[in-house]
């Protein structure tokens, strides 16, 4: 078949952006042609006030080299803009007078520098803050001349400013408001970068009306409303930008104050596409560079035609690139009706947080000085998390939430090289940090692949997120607002349980094909989780996916670190009699265990059997009354229980009792993540039930019933769900948590993350509030244990998977003939 | 020079599965991958020793157990970023039994 060819028009950050998501998707599809106004290949533009400062050079912030295009098959035309695009012949005209067909066209023609209209605009000396020559220009001048003038005290002007002082010239910005940044702080905010800025020398002139330009040639001073003056060498304008519409607008597409582009990035002619900041979408313009590659990842999936994908808009944050001024701003920072604000004040730190709250959602943030949990706000914002729960504490940042595992070690921008970030792979943030810059790394699987970090159990995640965004800068910190399950889908966790349950996909083959996965049969990361999703979707129909299991729950017991396995029979609530000991024992002796241990959760662990002993050590412990314990899964694992009123003298119920009752009811269940439960007879909770999923604290007058514990990489202590009195109670409101965790719970997510993520409030609505859906839960969670209370010991003690425990044996090795 | 030895029935071991094989020298891992392709290689991971054999399959790679190399089983190369080899040795099938080519076997014992 014929290529197509599809033409892009800039070549900028978001049209090349939109042709490396296309390649990832189809290399080979289109003939690709870019033309690109300036004759330079694509850089990144977010840097030039960097290269200005002189902090980078050029060539460091080249994306794409020449090189690439030609190693990738797309024709570059640099230096020669479009002119012209005739949509009936579907050709478009350079301004060389070239002449090339499209089938579909990419509009990335970017925006211009508002000029404002004075008289004087034209005079030499009086440019934007665009494009590498616009910065070319300035370095010229600052060797020459001594005095400039910035209009515009926004984020580019004070860019722009910050970097012509830094070569030297004395410069003044001037601002028609009374505050600077006033689209991005608040009054306080910007009084304190202000004053910091007048520190560090820049002069300010406030609410400051340009009335012209004054010179001959060139440039020599600028006018105000009222007569005053100043002198000027150069101007510079940056008072905005507008999208550059004129290409579009002339040749008859639908033009706003942008392009008007669809949910697809379509414009008003199917064949032809635009993204970037020409582009108008649900009535809004970007300028940012974050919501430009979330439209680059839309639009290249039309282009491949997958034809799924939707830009529905992106919410933005700023920082400003001025060296040693921190600062940070997102949504709406100014209180409106009905919205709250918390604020944290420190002028002798130069310390300003503020957030704007409503409904205990996070609206807005402004943040100077120390914007260190500026990425954490942001991300609770979008995520729209009730934060009603840490809201006391919530302006002290992320590392204040009772993590008794890091502690301040959050703070990941003042740690030394030396400082351990992962513990469990024993990488130094130097390492991280280098293997960034060196690698040229961009995101965190990319930074887990090369380091490690983070790659283990995934505790330092945080911390690595925000080195990866303080060493390569604003343009790449950018988190997707959804995370893919792997990076074998675009689809997210819960995109993915969806579809399952919709769509009624009812095996891994047809979630594969519905869903587009990129690989034939999936990866470690998916292939588990979708065999969890659709058992749990379809308990007793779907056929589980023995070899989409992790080794310990294919041959049901631990895999240790010499390959030898440990068995931990179940004992419900930790109760056990002589004889099962005795039985215990006598395994012990028949096959050598060379060590036995009691575990954290009341059980007795046999270490060190081979795997083809496996089945008939079930078989003898089967044959003793015992079943597994499902010590080495995702599923529910044990019921630690204290001694209870039967023994203990300040027993309030029959704790042990209960448990077993609640272990009865929930062994055999696969789960999320792993799953513990804990019953304590008394408030002195010997079961220590508070650091568990499900704990039960048994009180004179009924059962405290905690939820989202967890004891382990991070210490969280549960949350109270409610108080209950009878015992029937206690298993129904835990069948249905659990069956709510299995639910919507993403795969390896404990609860205590789980309830963090989707609020305490929501848990509570559901499981004691909404009295019906809890029964529905509860129902829904005993019709999956039918099929799920199945002893996978004795199944295969009797032979089931026997390929699995029977090595192949290769029994004479004949010499070589 | 090629010694071929038939070893199993293909459909001895599980698709996107492996089964170990317990030779004198040392134990070898049979893989069997979505499209029936059967690649052998040492059941031993360069990295600390793990079973390879007891990986998920996906793709022509294994991840091992332990510490989620991946490994490639056309050539038992590691995949990056990590380093390492583990030997790979000559398997065929034909008409739905996999032989091994003990000559490949005996110069690595």
């Amino acid at each position: 078949m014929k290529k197509q060819k599809l033409i892009l028009v800039g070549n900028g950050m978001a049209g090349m952006r939109t042709l490396e998501e296309l390649l990832k998707l189809e290399p080979d599809m289109y003939d690709i042609t870019v033309f690109g106004a300036e004759p330079h290949p694509n850089y990144n533009r977010i840097m030039l006030s960097p290269v200005l400062a002189g902090e980078k050079q050029v060539d460091e912030i080249i994306l794409n080299t020449i090189e690439w295009y030609e190693e990738n098959g797309i024709t570059l035309h640099t230096g020669d803009p479009v002119e012209a695009v005739d949509r009936k012949k579907r050709q478009i005209k350079t301004r060389s007078g070239l002449v090339c067909d499209y089938d579909r066209l990419l509009l990335a023609t970017g925006s211009n520098p508002f000029i404002i209209p004075v008289p004087g605009h034209e005079l030499t000396g009086v440019i934007g803050f665009r494009d590498i020559q616009d910065v070319e220009t300035m370095l010229a001048c600052a060797s020459k001349y001594k005095k400039a003038v910035v209009i515009g005290g926004g984020l580019l002007g004070l860019e722009a400013a910050n970097g012509l002082m830094k070569n030297g010239m004395e410069v003044t910005v001037v601002h028609l408001m009374d505050s600077l940044m006033e689209r991005q702080l608040d009054k306080p905010a910007s009084a304190l970068l202000k004053a910091s800025l007048e520190e560090s020398g820049l002069n300010f002139l406030m609410e400051a009306h340009t009335e012209a330009i004054v010179g001959d040639q060139r440039v020599k001073g600028v006018r105000f409303k009222g007569g005053s003056e100043v002198e000027a060498d150069l101007v510079v304008m940056a008072v905005g930008i507008r999208p550059n519409m004129q290409l579009a607008d002339s040749a008859g597409l639908h033009c706003e104050r942008g392009v008007v582009v669809n949910d697809t990035m379509q414009t008003f002619d199917p064949r032809i596409y635009a993204v970037g900041e020409c582009v108008q979408h649900r009535n809004n313009t970007y300028g940012l560079v974050a919501p430009l590659f979330e439209q680059a990842k839309v639009c290249a999936n039309h282009l491949a035609h997958l034809g799924f994908g939707r830009y529905e808009g992106s919410v933005t944050s700023t920082k400003l690139k001025v060296t040693g001024i921190d600062l940070f701003s997102a949504g709406e920072f100014n209180q409106g009706e009905g919205d709250e604000t918390l604020v944290l004040q420190d002028p002798a730190q130069g310390v300003y947080k503020k957030l704007v709250i409503s409904d205990n959602q996070i609206k807005g943030a402004v943040m100077y000085g120390d914007t260190m949990d500026g990425t954490w706000y942001f991300q609770l914002m979008r995520e729209g998390t009730d934060i009603s729960s840490f809201r006391s504490t919530i302006l002290f940042g992320q590392h204040d939430l009772g993590d008794a595992g890091h502690g301040d070690e959050t703070r990941v921008s003042m740690l030394s090289n030396e400082a351990e970030i992962c513990g469990c792979n024993g990488v130094c943030k130097g390492d991280i940090v280098n293997a960034i810059t060196s690698q040229g790394l961009f995101t965190l699987d990319e930074v887990r692949a090369h380091t490690k970090a983070s790659a283990s159990c995934g505790s330092c995640t945080g911390l690595v997120e925000s080195l990866l965004a303080s060493t390569v800068g604003e343009g790449y910190a950018a988190t997707p607002s959804k995370k893919a399950l792997c990076s074998c889908t675009v689809y997210s966790h819960d995109e993915i349980r969806a579809a399952i349950a919709n769509q009624e996909l009812k095996t891994m083959p047809a979630v594969f094909k519905s869903l587009e996965w990129k690989t034939a049969d999936g990866c470690p990361s998916c292939r588990p989780a979708l065999n969890y999703y659709l058992l749990a979707a379809w308990p007793g129909e779907y056929q589980d996916d023995a070899q989409s299991r992790f080794i310990n729950e294919r041959a049901h017991g631990n895999i240790q670190k010499d390959g030898t396995y440990s068995v931990v029979p179940r004992m419900f609530g930790g109760l056990c009699n002589a004889n099962e000991l005795r039985a215990i024992a006598d395994v012990a002796d028949k096959y050598q265990v060379p060590e036995i241990k009691v575990t954290g959760g009341q059980r007795i662990d046999l270490f060190g059997l081979k795997k083809e002993q496996l089945p008939s050590v079930w078989k003898d412990l089967a044959d003793a009354g015992f079943v597994s314990g499902h010590a080495y899964g995702k599923a529910m694992r044990t019921v630690k229980t204290c001694v209870g009123k039967n023994w203990c003298r300040f027993g309030t119920k029959d704790s042990t009792g209960l448990g077993v009752k609640l272990e009865e009811l929930t062994w055999g269940s696969w789960m999320p993540h792993k799953f513990k439960l804990a019953v304590s007879g008394c408030p002195r909770n010997c079961a220590e039930a508070t650091i568990k999923d499900f704990g039960v604290v048994c009180v004179d007058s009924g059962f405290e019933l905690h939820i989202g514990g967890n004891g382990g990489i991070k210490v969280r202590v549960t949350d109270l769900l409610c108080k209950v009195e009878t015992e029937v109670e206690v298993l129904e409101y835990a069948g249905a948590f659990i069956q709510c965790y299995r639910e919507e719970a993403h795969y390896l997510e404990r609860t205590a993350p789980w309830v963090e993520r989707v609020s305490l409030n929501y848990v509570k609505q559901r499981v004691v509030e909404d009295e019906a859906g809890r029964k529905a839960l509860f129902e829904r969670f005993k019709q999956s244990q039918k099929p799920a209370q199945i002893d996978p010991w004795r199944e295969r003690a009797e032979g089931s998977e026997g390929h699995e425990f029977t090595p192949l044996r290769l029994a004479r090795m004949r010499a070589a003939s | 020079m090629n010694n071929w030895v038939a070893i199993t029935k293909l459909e001895e071991i599980p698709v996107l599965g492996a089964r170990k094989l317990q030779t004198e020298y040392f134990d070898i891992a049979l893989f069997r991958t979505g499209s029936d392709e059967v690649f052998a290689l040492r059941d031993r991971c360069p990295h600390r020793g793990g079973p390879l054999s007891q990986g998920i399959v996906h793709g022509s790679a294994v991840t091992c157990p332990l510490h989620n190399w991946k490994i490639d089983l056309q050539n038992g190369e590691v995949q990056g970023p990590d380093q390492g080899c583990v030997h790979s040795f000559d398997v065929r099938v034909e008409e739905g039994v996999v032989y091994l080519d003990l000559a490949s076997l005996e110069s690595a014992a």
